[in-house]
């Protein structure tokens, strides 16, 4: 294990008491201070993985290291080390902000610090709801709270499980800040989520997780280059009824009632040392040639949640 | 050790019972002084002395006692069940404490609760019936010794319980019932023979006649059955509470 790898994976399996077998032999390395998104349907195994690294649940093979220490013989120093943010919005209810915050880090064994309290809260626009109890917060300020109790230790490493479920939109986007701010003060940030938007944003690594297997564990640059595929659509002045004899060359599509001319091409073959995207030149040189016009156009990459969806079909 | 820790859960549980003080404290203490007025000093006066003892001052020994076990049962398996209700539970079990720690934090709590509220009601009692301490540090190890038991009971309980109803079951069915049956109202030599010898089988009767001896030194068994007993109940409390985190049961899937 490498200095650079801050969570190491190996061999992990988990069979509930059902005979469910959530997890089955996964082999991971997170790196310090990366963001690395966790994807899949729900049931794949996600949370199962990040409770077992937790100390939430028992593992039945294989062994996680966090900073060199075993999570079961080494508990102390494994845990230490590590924030975790639920799924569930939980909370004492009667507990204020500030008393909730305090216990997470006194539970954590840390000497008391209204210093880093007060800087935690402020960070997460906690500040002004201190002194409320918990049961008079919106779902999105207890989530926030939940985050607060997570980072009260000053952990270096940080779980969020599904961090912006049921999270309104501009709030999502100011998670998504903290977590970036978290990033730059170096804390290693592991997060499952159901929006793919939210990997594309903030991930630095991707991994997929599919009926309790890791189906791929990418960089996310290099996961859309490799997966993802680009579009050019030229919206034509004149409507088309077929594609000339001309561009038969192209691979092209007619849409749009004639009216668009869509080019599609691999995102792969960009920044392989070729300055352009391989045949636009072509193209643009052969519509002028056979007259045809158009008026605009825009080009669009396959997201994430495309390359997602097609990951997790093929193996259902 | 992670003395921080254990601490914070100590203090955590010890605030929740001054948030709740009515319930918690006031409501205890009134219940049982009622026994007090009625029992003590309103009937007892009617009826003769138990033991050479009046039966105001016999019934207080017992009655403590069935506050105690009651309360420290209640409010452990409360405590511990709650977490695990509302899903606050993750964070102990990701937080780097031991399980002892955990305990320690709970249950600690609880019978420090329990022993003041033993304390108060002893206080209470002493305003109703005139009773006499013979043995005061026997008295309060006794009253330790039960709170600490009862609570890792209570504990166990919590953990066990997958509802509300459970939680109240064994304090409602078992304890209540077995103190009373305990001679907490009389002495065991008041019974008919045979049932002097089915009420042995009674852990509570040990309990309550060890506390009984403290204060009036005799009791229905020997003082040494009596802390013989007390020991018994909480090795296998300790013994169950280690199993359930050596196996993680209702805890750690």
């Amino acid at each position: 294990m490498s200095d650079a790898t801050v969570i190491h994976v190996e061999g992990l399996s988990k069979v509930y008491d059902s005979g469910f077998q959530a997890l089955k032999g996964i082999d991971l390395e997170i790196r310090r201070g990366e963001i690395f998104a966790l994807l899949g349907p729900n049931g794949a195994g996600k949370t199962t993985l990040i409770s077992v690294i937790c100390g939430l649940v028992n593992a039945s093979g294989g062994k996680v290291l966090v900073d060199g220490h075993d999570n079961v013989h080494d508990y102390r120093e494994a845990r230490s080390r590590i924030g975790l943010v639920p799924q569930e919005l939980t909370g004492e209810a009667f507990s204020t902000v500030w008393d909730t915050v305090s216990f997470s880090r006194g539970l954590f064994g840390k000497p008391a610090s209204p210093v880093h309290i007060e800087k935690i809260l402020r960070s997460l626009s906690l500040w002004e709801k201190r002194r409320s109890k918990l049961i008079t917060l919106s779902g999105g300020m207890k989530r926030r709270v939940l985050i607060a109790k997570a980072l009260a230790h000053e952990p270096q490493i940080l779980f969020l499980d599904e961090p912006t479920a049921g999270v309104d939109v501009e709030l999502r986007r100011d998670m998504w800040e903290v977590v970036r701010s978290l990033r730059e003060n170096g804390v290693t940030i592991i997060l499952t989520t159901h929006y793919i938007e939210e990997a594309e944003e903030m991930a630095d690594r991707i991994g997929v997780i599919r009926a309790g297997e890791l189906v791929l564990v990418e960089e996310k640059r290099e996961l859309m280059r490799k997966l993802g595929s680009k579009a050019l659509t030229l919206h034509l002045s004149e409507p088309l009824t077929r594609i000339p004899e001309a561009l038969a060359g192209h691979d092209l599509t007619l849409e749009e009632d004639g009216h668009a001319l869509v080019y599609t091409y691999d995102a792969a073959r960009q920044g392989e040392g070729e300055e352009e995207p391989a045949g636009i030149a072509e193209l643009l040189a052969d519509l002028e040639a056979a007259g045809i016009h158009f008026k605009d156009l825009h080009t669009r990459q396959s997201s994430l949640e495309e390359i997602f969806v097609s990951l997790v079909r093929e193996g259902a | 050790m992670n003395w921080r820790s254990v601490k914070t859960i100590y203090v955590a549980e010890m605030a929740r019972s001054l948030r709740t003080v009515l319930q918690s404290i006031v409501s205890p203490v009134i219940s049982t002084s009622l026994y007090f007025v009625v029992f003590g000093a309103a009937i007892g006066t009617r009826i003769s002395e138990v033991d050479g003892v009046s039966y105001g001052a016999f019934i207080v020994p017992g009655l403590i006692m069935l506050m105690l076990l009651t309360q420290s049962v209640s409010n452990a398996s409360f405590g511990i069940f709650f977490p695990r209700f509302t899903g606050t539970i993750y964070e102990i079990l990701s937080a780097p404490i031991s399980y002892f720690e955990v305990v320690l934090g709970f249950v600690g709590a609880a019978a420090t609760k329990s022993v003041i509220l033993g304390l108060i009601v002893l206080a209470t009692a002493s305003l109703f019936v005139p009773f006499t301490i013979a043995h005061p540090l026997m008295m309060l190890l006794f009253l330790v010794l039960t709170s600490l038991t009862f609570s890792l009971l209570g504990f166990i309980i919590g953990i066990w319980a997958d509802g509300f109803e459970k939680l109240q079951l064994v304090p409602l069915l078992v304890i209540t019932p077995l103190t009373f049956l305990g001679g907490t109202f009389y002495s065991i030599d008041m019974l008919p023979p045979v049932w002097q010898v089915v009420t042995l089988a009674n852990p509570v009767v040990y309990l309550v006649s060890g506390f009984r001896w403290s204060f009036y030194g005799m009791g229905d068994v020997s003082i040494w059955a009596s802390l013989g007993m007390i020991a018994l109940f909480l090795a296998v409390s300790l013994a169950v509470v280690n199993w359930i985190f050596r196996s993680g049961y209702r805890l750690k899937p």
